[in-house]
Formats: structure tokens, C-alpha cells, sequence
């Protein structure tokens, strides 16, 4: 046994976790117990653990082939971004769609339809997903492409169709490693949404946003626009790099006290960055590593909430009712004097899928340690969201009950019944998905 | 050859040391070669080096306890190779090899007349050439003689002596050896053992030890310094005390 948590450290349970480094070894698991996938722990919450059995995928991070005349790359499922980049990058390649860590394992982004800031304009992971390979709950192995409801339910299925053994991914061609960004300060909510949709064809966006402040600036926030830099914008000497990543310069060597983020630090923190923020207006050059990935660069961030974790929240809202809801979510959250670290607003285009996350509109997320007032805070947050016709992203979630889910997401219930139907029920599960009933 | 971008040969290179090892050296462009018992289940670790670096990759059959088979192999090698790194070992079950000693003949076999041939061989070609990096692993568990596991214990200690003598042998040669001590490794061959986390190395630290042991020449190199203590304190208990120990 083994005690294991999402990248949010919690809830931690004590699980068998077994490494698969071979289809035999996930064929004997699968016909072991019931089981769920795990790839690198980046989830924030419970989806990837299983106390009987939990898969560790990691062991199977084989890239097998790429195809440089389409940019297609086939490789296991515990591959990691990392690896893609470190390999791609300086063939010039990168990732379609992207989330915030590079650390995800190709099996991981599939299974969460991972999205990035990229999302308005290429759709969520599933864009680039050629066929995904998944042995199912009688061991065989099936490959399934666009269209087929095998498809559909296991790009954002959370690894409950089955474990995802291999995938073909189209990679981007860039001509290097660097993003023209500007940054928007906008003063208001309203001023980042007028922001968001003024400037809808550009390739990335996302904007950190204040969830400190209350009163005319409550929701200011720092829009981010950005674009693949072309050769011709980089200066010569810079073209070529960095096409690897900055080495971790900074580590959170042990747990931070619980108190180190709270109200105080965090908007002293909110209303420096804004300013610093604010200054920096025009294009300007970045490295792929910081704009894509700025956590990254601090080895197990994680720990800053101390030893009880933190609590992600994400919800996305429909275009129609999204200004109204996340003002009201910013009104709870303010009021609650809850700190939130780290808050980031996006824009998404259409949502695509059976079960995937992402739907048109807005989407917010928030971080909290794991306190009481935390989850009181976050069950009104849930009824906001419901009220306003939003649904839940479950990568980050950890704490959401299941009379919720089934009312923001009627295609909870639909999914739910498929994986009865198809005997998958009974052989991938996970904690989160006996929690919601899935 | 041109220097530094000979090819590497792993040796048991199913193992996730050896695994990682391949990685390391074919990510600085070096042409590897995979032996192991069963070439054909290391189709796709090919297809990985292949796809990540662009290095040549060719799988070979080979089998350590086979050592009247070590010189053929060598043959037929598509080249011999720059580097050839040794990550053979089985460590048995003490209380099986204790039980029933023709176990424990199979554990020494493993773990050091199988080794120590093939090294050999190498190092006998590596000499006439003039150039050439020998990389044995060997184990910490090599150090002390303790009743938990001193028939793995001893084969790794064997080795050791080897890859010390040979090292002494083959100085006037150009030839360099490198004996390597992992300590607790998180491998297939460690899984389902309770490791404390601190002394476990992950195989990928291990390859870029070697890596490194490799390009400075270092003689010995302890992954994790803290085992080099922890084997000096290991080693330097009196014999009466010992015997009361359960280590």
C-alpha cells in the first residue's frame, strides 16, 4: 500500500499501485481487479485513485513512431508532454493544445480532454487526437477513432472506458520556441470579458484574474494574448533557443505553513502583480516555457498550501449567463474573505464531446488550501454555477457531490449508464467516480 | 570513430536501469545496442530511441548465463562499441537461495560469472582497440556480508573485486571502468519492497550518473552519496555486534 494523492495532495489514500511497463502487465491488471489508470498524479483531486488498484502508467512512456509529413506522433499513454517538447521542440514541433503543466501524461490529457489557452480558437486535446487505443474490461484492446461513441466517451471519460494504452497525436509545426505576448490590464470583470472578445482571433488567451479585490475593481485582470512567434520577430541570436526547457530553479523544499497564503498575502500579492502587470504593456517576446507553463518552474508548488493541500475549482458558464455568474462567484468569493492564489479566467469556444468539460463561454478557476471555510465557500460556488447553467471540471475536482454533478451535467447519468451497459461499471473505477456515481 | 559518439551496448537493457541508460546516451546522439534474453520484446523500446533521438538502434540476443555463447555475440555486434554498460542482475529470493543452494548457484551465476565474462570479453577487444568505457553495476548490498541477502550479497561483491581489478588491468590501455552502486533503485526488481524514499534513486538518476561517470572518467560512482556512508557505518560494525543485528 501506498499513500497517494492528486497534484492538490488531497484527499490521500493508501492504494495498491502497480506499474504497468507492457500491454501483458495492464491485461493482468485489468483482469486482477477493478482498477483505474493513473498517469503523473496531475489531476488535482481524486480521479486517479483506486485503494485496490491503481495502474501506474508511467511505466509504459514509449514513443513508437512520428510522421514528420503530418506532424503525427504515436506514442504509450505515459508519455509526458515534457518528453513531446523535449523531443519536438527543436524539429520544430510543439503540442496542438497544451494545459497549464507540461508534466500531464498523454494518457492523462486524454482521459480530461485537457484544454489550454488555445481553446476559443482549436477546441480542447481531443483536436489532435488521431485514434486512441483502450483495452476494455475483457482485455481486449481496441482502437477507436473520431466519431465512434468509444471516442466520444473516453476523450474526457476521466479513464472509465477503459485504460488508454496508446494514441496518435498531430503536433504543430512552429519555427520556434518563442510567443509574442501582450498583456491587456483590464480594471474590471467587465473590462477582461470586453477584452476576451474584442481580441477572439488571437491563437492563445488567458487572463489572471483578481479574486481578491472587492468594490468597481472586483474581476480586474490581466489579459494575456499570445501567438507563436515566426522567425523573422526573433532576434537572431535568440532563435534557436530555448528550445529546452529552463531547469527548475526554484523548489518548495518542504511544506509551507498553513497560514503562508492567506487573505492579507495573497491581495497584497494580487494588487503588486495587477500594477507590475498593468506596466507591461506592447508585444513582447517570451520563452514557450514561461508562457505556457510558469508553474512549471517551481518543483512541487503544490506544497505552498501546506500539509493539508489545496482545493481546485473550475467551472465553465455559458456565454449568455457568464457575466452575471462570474460576478457572482467573484461576490462569494470576495466576501468570504477566502484567498485564492491563483485565478485564471478564459474564454472557450464550442465544447465538443459526450462528456468533455469545456462548453462556449467562460471559464474560472480558483485555488484554495483545504480548510472548512474552503468547502463551505466551494458548495456555494456550486450552487452558483448550477444556477447559471454551468458544469464542473472534474481533472480539478475533489469534493463535488453527486446530486450536483447529475444537476449541472445531465450527461453525467448518460455516461454513467453506457458504463454499465458496456461492463465497464464494475472494472474502472475510481474514487471520484464512486463519489459522483459515475 | 569520432569521439563521444561511438555506439553504447546495453546489457540486459529490459531493465528499467538499463532502459533509462539507453535513453541518457542515444539523447547525446550515440548509435545504441539493446542485448537481452529477449531481443523481441524490445521492439518498441527500438522504436522509442529511434523516435525521441534519431540514433541507430539494433536489438541483439544475448544471454549472460550462456558465457560460451559471449564471444559470438561480440561478433556480431555491428560495431564494438565506445561505451558497454553491464545492468544484468537478478537478485533471487534469500530465503529460496538459502533453502536450496543450486537458487543461489543461479543468483552468483547472474550476478557475476555471467557479468564478469562478457565484460571480459569486451575488455580483451576494448585493449586491442585502445579505447573504451566498461560500466558494471554492481550493488551496495556488495559492501557487507548480512544474513538478509549475502548470496546476492557476495555475487555483487565478486563483481566488484572484478570490475576494481580489471580497472587496475586495463589503466595503461585507454581502457576505463566504472563500477556503479546504485543503492535502492525503484525498478521492476524493487516493486512491492517498502523503500524509504530518500535512499531511492529513480532509474532516470541512475542513467545520468552513469552518463556523467562516463564523460569525467570517474572510477566508482554511489548514485546517492548517503549510501557511501551508510555502507562505511555498515562495514565498520565489529563482528560481535554485528551477529546481534538483523540487518
Amino acid at each position: 500500500m501506498t499513500r497517494i494523492s492528486g497534484w492538490g495532495r488531497f484527499p490521500r489514500r493508501d492504494c495498491r499501485v502497480v506499474r504497468a511497463r507492457s500491454e501483458q502487465d495492464v491485461a493482468r491488471a485489468v483482469a486482477e481487479a477493478p482498477l483505474i489508470a493513473r498517469g503523473n498524479g496531475r489531476a488535482y483531486g481524486d480521479s486517479a485513485l483506486n485503494a485496490g488498484l491503481t495502474l501506474d502508467m508511467r511505466g509504459m512512456d514509449r514513443m513508437l513512431a512520428f510522421d514528420p509529413a503530418t506532424g503525427q506522433l504515436t506514442a504509450e499513454a505515459g508519455v509526458l508532454l515534457a518528453d513531446v517538447i523535449e523531443a519536438f521542440l527543436p524539429r520544430g514541433w510543439f503540442p496542438m493544445v497544451t494545459p497549464g503543466t507540461r508534466f500531464v501524461t498523454l494518457g492523462g490529457a486524454i482521459a480530461a480532454d485537457v484544454h489550454g489557452k488555445n481553446h476559443h480558437c482549436d477546441g480542447s486535446f481531443r483536436a489532435c487526437v488521431d485514434w486512441v487505443e483502450v483495452m476494455g474490461p475483457d482485455g481486449t484492446v481496441t482502437r477507436t477513432t473520431p466519431g465512434e461513441d468509444l471516442f466520444d466517451w473516453t476523450l474526457g471519460g476521466m479513464g472509465l472506458t477503459g485504460v488508454i494504452l496508446r494514441a496518435a497525436i498531430r503536433l504543430r509545426p512552429v519555427e520556434t520556441g518563442w510567443i509574442l505576448q501582450r498583456t491587456i490590464p483590464a480594471p474590471s470583470l467587465e473590462a477582461a470579458l470586453d477584452a476576451f472578445e474584442a481580441n477572439a482571433d488571437a491563437p492563445y488567451s488567458v487572463a489572471w484574474i483578481d479574486a481578491s479585490t472587492e468594490g468597481p475593481h472586483m474581476g480586474r485582470a490581466l489579459v494575456m494574448l499570445g501567438h507563436h512567434a515566426p522567425r523573422e520577430a526573433v532576434p537572431v541570436r535568440l532563435r534557436d533557443r530555448p528550445v529546452t526547457a529552463r531547469r527548475q530553479r526554484l523548489q518548495v523544499p518542504f511544506d509551507l505553513p498553513g497560514f503562508t497564503l492567506n487573505r492579507y498575502t495573497v491581495g497584497a500579492f494580487n494588487a503588486l502583480y495587477y500594477r507590475l502587470g498593468a506596466r507591461k504593456s506592447g508585444e513582447h517576446l517570451v520563452d514557450w516555457d514561461s508562457y505556457f507553463y510558469p508553474l512549471d518552474a517551481i518543483g512541487n508548488w503544490n506544497r505552498m498550501y501546506g500539509r493539508r493541500g489545496f482545493l481546485q475549482f473550475q467551472c465553465a458558464l455559458p456565454l449568455s449567463t457568464a457575466q452575471a455568474g462570474l460576478t457572482e462567484l467573484l461576490t462569494r468569493i470576495t466576501a468570504a474573505g477566502q484567498a485564492s492564489f491563483l485565478s485564471v479566467l478564459k474564454r472557450f469556444g464550442p465544447g465538443e464531446g459526450r462528456f468533455s468539460f469545456p462548453m462556449e463561454g467562460y471559464t474560472l478557476a480558483l485555488d484554495m488550501p483545504v480548510n472548512d471555510r474552503s468547502l463551505r465557500l466551494m458548495s456555494d460556488l456550486d450552487r452558483v454555477t448550477v444556477a447559471h447553467g454551468g458544469r464542473f471540471y472534474l481533472a480539478k475536482d475533489a469534493r463535488l457531490d453527486r446530486a450536483t454533478l447529475a444537476e449541472a451535467d445531465p450527461r453525467a447519468e448518460a455516461f454513467a449508464a453506457w458504463r454499465r451497459e458496456t461492463g465497464r461499471a464494475a472494472r474502472f473505477t475510481s474514487a471520484q467516480s464512486e463519489r459522483l456515481g459515475l | 570513430m569520432s569521439a563521444g559518439k561511438g555506439a553504447v551496448l546495453l546489457l540486459g537493457a529490459g531493465s528499467d536501469m538499463a532502459r533509462a541508460t539507453a535513453r541518457a546516451f542515444a539523447a547525446d546522439g550515440h548509435p545504441i545496442q539493446l542485448a537481452a534474453r529477449h531481443p523481441e520484446r524490445l521492439t518498441e523500446d527500438r522504436a522509442d530511441l529511434e523516435t525521441r533521438y534519431g540514433v541507430p538502434v539494433s536489438l541483439h540476443a544475448f544471454d549472460a548465463l550462456d558465457t560460451a555463447s559471449h564471444a559470438a555475440f561480440l561478433s556480431r555486434l555491428p560495431e564494438l562499441p565506445q561505451v558497454a554498460v553491464c545492468a544484468v542482475g537478478y537478485m533471487g529470493d534469500q530465503a529460496e537461495s538459502v533453502a536450496d543452494p543450486e537458487k543461489a548457484t543461479l543468483v552468483l551465476r547472474s550476478n557475476f560469472e555471467g557479468p564478469a565474462s562478457i565484460l571480459a570479453h569486451l575488455a580483451n577487444a576494448m585493449a586491442a582497440r585502445g579505447s573504451g568505457v566498461l560500466v558494471g553495476i554492481s550493488s551496495v548490498a556488495g559492501e557487507r556480508g548480512r544474513q538478509s541477502n549475502y548470496v546476492y550479497g557476495s555475487a555483487k561483491a565478486g563483481f566488484t573485486a572484478f570490475l576494481d581489478g580489471m580497472r587496475h588491468r586495463l589503466a595503461p590501455t585507454g581502457v576505463h571502468v566504472v563500477t556503479v552502486k546504485p543503492g535502492f533503485v525503484a525498478t521492476a526488481m524493487t516493486e512491492g519492497l517498502d523503500l524509504p524514499e530518500k535512499l531511492t534513486a529513480q532509474p532516470d538518476e541512475v542513467a545520468a550518473a552513469i552518463r556523467t561517470a562516463v564523460a569525467k572518467r570517474r572510477n566508482t560512482v554511489w548514485v546517492r552519496p548517503v549510501w557511501r556512508w551508510i555502507m562505511a557505518i555498515i562495514r565498520a560494525v565489529p563482528e560481535p555486534v554485528f551477529k546481534r543485528t538483523k540487518l
